[in-house]
């Protein structure tokens, strides 16, 4: 791990796994797709509407494990001063945001047939929607400030506060009386969903992992070149600079 | 594909809703990486490298590697 907090090492690794990565990003989603679609059995309650769940759950989960990932990468920036730490954060922000909108557009597709409303300000509703802001306010952060260094520390700051969130979002279905359900995967008693369609879900849920992984280490390379095309650019003004200076002595 | 029965509007909604949304997030990255990598590929053909690759540059081979280039 170490060894990767060097941004050549790190392009050159993530180089090598890219194509591997799509590969295997492409099979499992296709996979995940049949069994959604034919293998999967009707809800006994929800009917055919419980086919959104494949993708509403694996992006609700990724809302969180990116938001994790940022406040990790966050301790990162601020303790160790890692040097990848806040490109990773930076380069997670938006797809986590993606993932976010996608959770709160599905719930609010598979809440008009089945709770009668598209939004309700319920508990769990309302923290994915003030994760979904934590997103756009750490994405205009570190928009607003142009010396990567003071925003990344101030984005880091952001992100630790916001941390609280998370475990807000899990237990808001247990804490306060909702119309959401109870969680059903991660639970003290295991997976209370029948097998026909937890198996397809885990599928969904592997390739959705891997998707992000695979558009975080791309983003990771793109935010590492645009340091490196940042600093040539302040070298390319340094070196007119002299030359400037020459002349006119 | 199955019969999605009377709510299939709203299953097929979401389906294409998050397709969308994942096909534009990877066209922003892969264009923000191809951008990156012209801008870079545009400085260093102008010349202007960074210090650490300068100094490789600069660091004679060791000799080893001279005679096998030779």
């Amino acid at each position: 791990m170490i060894s990767l907090a060097n941004p050549t090492r790190f392009l050159n690794l993530a180089g090598s796994v890219i194509s591997w990565l799509a590969a295997a990003v492409l099979a499992l989603l296709g996979i995940g797709l049949y069994l959604a679609f034919f293998v999967a059995p009707p809800d006994y309650q929800q009917g055919e509407t419980v086919r959104i769940m494949f993708v509403h759950v694996p992006a609700a989960w990724l809302a969180m494990f990116g938001y994790v990932l940022i406040a990790i990468a966050a301790l990162g920036t601020l303790i160790w001063r890692h040097p990848l730490a806040d490109v990773a954060a930076k380069a997670a922000a938006p797809i986590g945001a993606t993932f976010t909108l996608i959770a709160l557009v599905t719930g609010s597709l598979w809440g008009k047939p089945m709770w009668g409303a598209y939004w309700v300000w319920d508990a769990r509703l309302t923290s994915m929607l003030v994760l979904f802001l934590l997103y756009l306010g750490l994405i205009a952060l570190w928009q607003a400030i142009d010396e990567p260094g003071r925003a990344g520390r101030a984005a880091a700051i952001l992100a630790l506060v916001g941390v609280v969130n998370i475990p807000i979002i899990k237990f808001s279905v247990d804490w306060w009386n909702t119309l959401h359900q109870p969680a059903s995967i991660i639970r003290a008693g295991g997976p209370s969903i029948d097998a026909a369609m937890l198996w397809p879900l885990l599928v969904m849920t592997l390739g959705f992992t891997l998707l992000f992984v695979l558009l975080h280490l791309i983003a990771m390379r793109a935010e590492i070149l645009r340091r490196r095309v940042r600093a040539l650019q302040q070298t390319q003004v340094e070196r007119a600079g002299r030359g400037l200076r020459r002349h006119h002595a | 594909m199955p019969d999605l029965g009377p709510h299939a509007i709203f299953i097929v909604a979401a389906y294409a809703a998050t397709f969308v949304a994942i096909a534009a997030l990877a066209f922003f990255i892969l264009d923000d990486n191809r951008k990156q990598c012209r801008l870079l590929a545009a400085l260093e053909q102008r010349g202007i490298r960074r210090r650490s690759a300068q100094t490789q540059a600069a660091v004679p081979k060791p000799r080893s590697e001279r005679k096998r280039r030779s």
